[in-house]
């Protein structure tokens, strides 16, 4: 019967709809809870220090090593092409703008979404598995305040280091490329990107970006091993929808954050 | 993983990161330059600013002494309205000349002062009355056809 087969199709329509409602209202409640119970996982600093630890410190290898390796291929890229006009001495500004405004922010990002991310949703979906989480709850310890809130703080505040250190590395190895290889003159490359970059607005808009990209990923990868189905496919299923979701989210943010800061500016 | 050992980890990590947001903010950003100094406004009237943008530098012999602070359109003279804050200490006599210039072929538009000899000084908000306005490539270019056709004509 086609219309037999109109209407399953309209159901399912329907109910992934509110499905995915139902889970933005969730998940937007469960952001309110986390913050709710921040001050109290902030007091035992301890907890997220340890947190900062395995999202941040364990992060700076990959993090200094791509951003060098980005740097370097912008330096090469962006020197030939503003050769190209004449234009190869504004490599410098070519390349902090670029790293500082973008590329820092948004795909150190990425990095830290496949990376921390995707650890911290297998954890916690993991001790949901276990059933740690309704054991912590059983002794009058809420996980959100123990488990979660630390989690999340732990990546709120390594993302925009991280995201300065990928810069810093990223000019750096443009610099190794530009002045040490391609042989530019050194006043030259740092006097245009000291010239062309202002603190306000392009160094401090892409420590805002940071900012936001280390709220967004931390919370949709605290959110989904939290909302994990306590199985082993569950887990994987919820590492998967992190990495997927903080990587697009990220992405969407970015081009949103761009039109408000640098539309006016430019 | 005992407690010192993240601590100290932790504490290098938070160290590099900052090190690296001042390395950015003094290196790459420059702040240093942007340290807020006293400045005055003074005034100046073009018939067109060409390409002259916000925050476009002035310059006095080729060294920045200030920045474009507002450009605004005077329905009344038609003409663009561009205020500028001069760092203190930086004086200019009454017959300044400011003119909009533009740095190279494609280079950034800025605004020149060429001092002149008068001995008194333009005072906080004053007014340069000596203008010179942007050229407009496309309006030399069609002077010069012009000129040659008129010229071309009469031999």
């Amino acid at each position: 019967m086609p219309a037999d087969t109109l209407a399953l199709v309209l159901r399912r329509v329907g109910r992934a709809t509110q499905n995915s409602i139902s889970r933005l209202g969730f998940a937007a409640r469960f952001f309110g809870y986390v913050l709710y119970h921040s001050p109290a996982a902030l007091r035992r600093i301890n907890l997220t220090l340890r947190e900062i630890y395995f999202s941040g410190v364990l992060s700076l290898v990959i993090i200094s090593v791509s951003g060098l390796f980005v740097g370097m291929v912008l330096g090469l890229q962006g020197y030939d092409t503003l050769n190209k006009y004449g234009a190869g001495d504004s490599l410098g500004i070519f390349v902090g703008l670029s790293l500082v405004r973008e590329l820092g922010p948004v795909v150190s990002g990425l990095l830290f979404a496949s990376r921390a991310g995707s650890a911290i949703t297998a954890e916690i979906g993991l001790m949901k598995t276990t059933e740690q989480l309704a054991a912590m709850e059983m002794m009058a310890v809420d996980p959100l305040a123990r488990v979660i809130a630390p989690r999340f703080w732990g990546g709120v505040l390594s993302m925009p280091l991280l995201a300065a250190l990928f810069s810093v590395m990223g000019v750096f190895g443009a610099y190794i490329v530009g002045v040490r290889l391609i042989g530019l003159d050194s006043g030259a490359f740092w006097g245009n990107m000291q010239g062309g970059i202002d603190f306000w607005p392009d160094v401090s808009n892409g420590i805002i970006k940071s900012i936001v990209f280390g709220i967004a990923v931390s919370l949709i990868a605290v959110f989904e091993g939290y909302d994990a189905k306590p199985t082993a496919e569950g887990v994987s299923t919820a590492t998967t929808r992190t990495v997927v979701g903080a990587s697009l989210a990220i992405l969407a943010l970015d081009f949103v954050l761009t039109v408000f800061m640098f539309r006016g500016a430019a | 993983m005992n407690r010192a050992t993240i601590d100290l980890w932790v504490g290098i990590f938070v160290t590099i990161g900052i090190g690296a947001i001042v390395f950015l903010a003094l290196k790459v950003g420059n702040l240093t330059s942007l340290q807020t100094t006293p400045t005055y406004r003074l005034e100046a009237a073009f018939d067109n600013i060409g390409g002259l943008k916000l925050r476009a530098p002035v310059k006095a012999a080729g060294v920045v002494v200030g920045r474009v602070d507002v450009i605004r359109f005077d329905p009344k003279t038609y003409q663009a309205l561009v205020g500028v804050r001069i760092n203190d200490g930086v004086q200019f006599s009454k017959d300044t000349i400011a003119s909009i210039l533009t740095s190279g072929l494609l280079g950034e538009v800025y605004i020149g002062l060429d001092s002149g000899g008068d001995t008194v000084m333009l005072a906080d908000g004053a007014r340069i009355t000596k203008t010179q306005s942007a050229v407009v490539l496309e309006k030399l270019i069609g002077q010069f056809l012009f000129d040659k056709a008129s010229s071309g004509g009469s031999k």
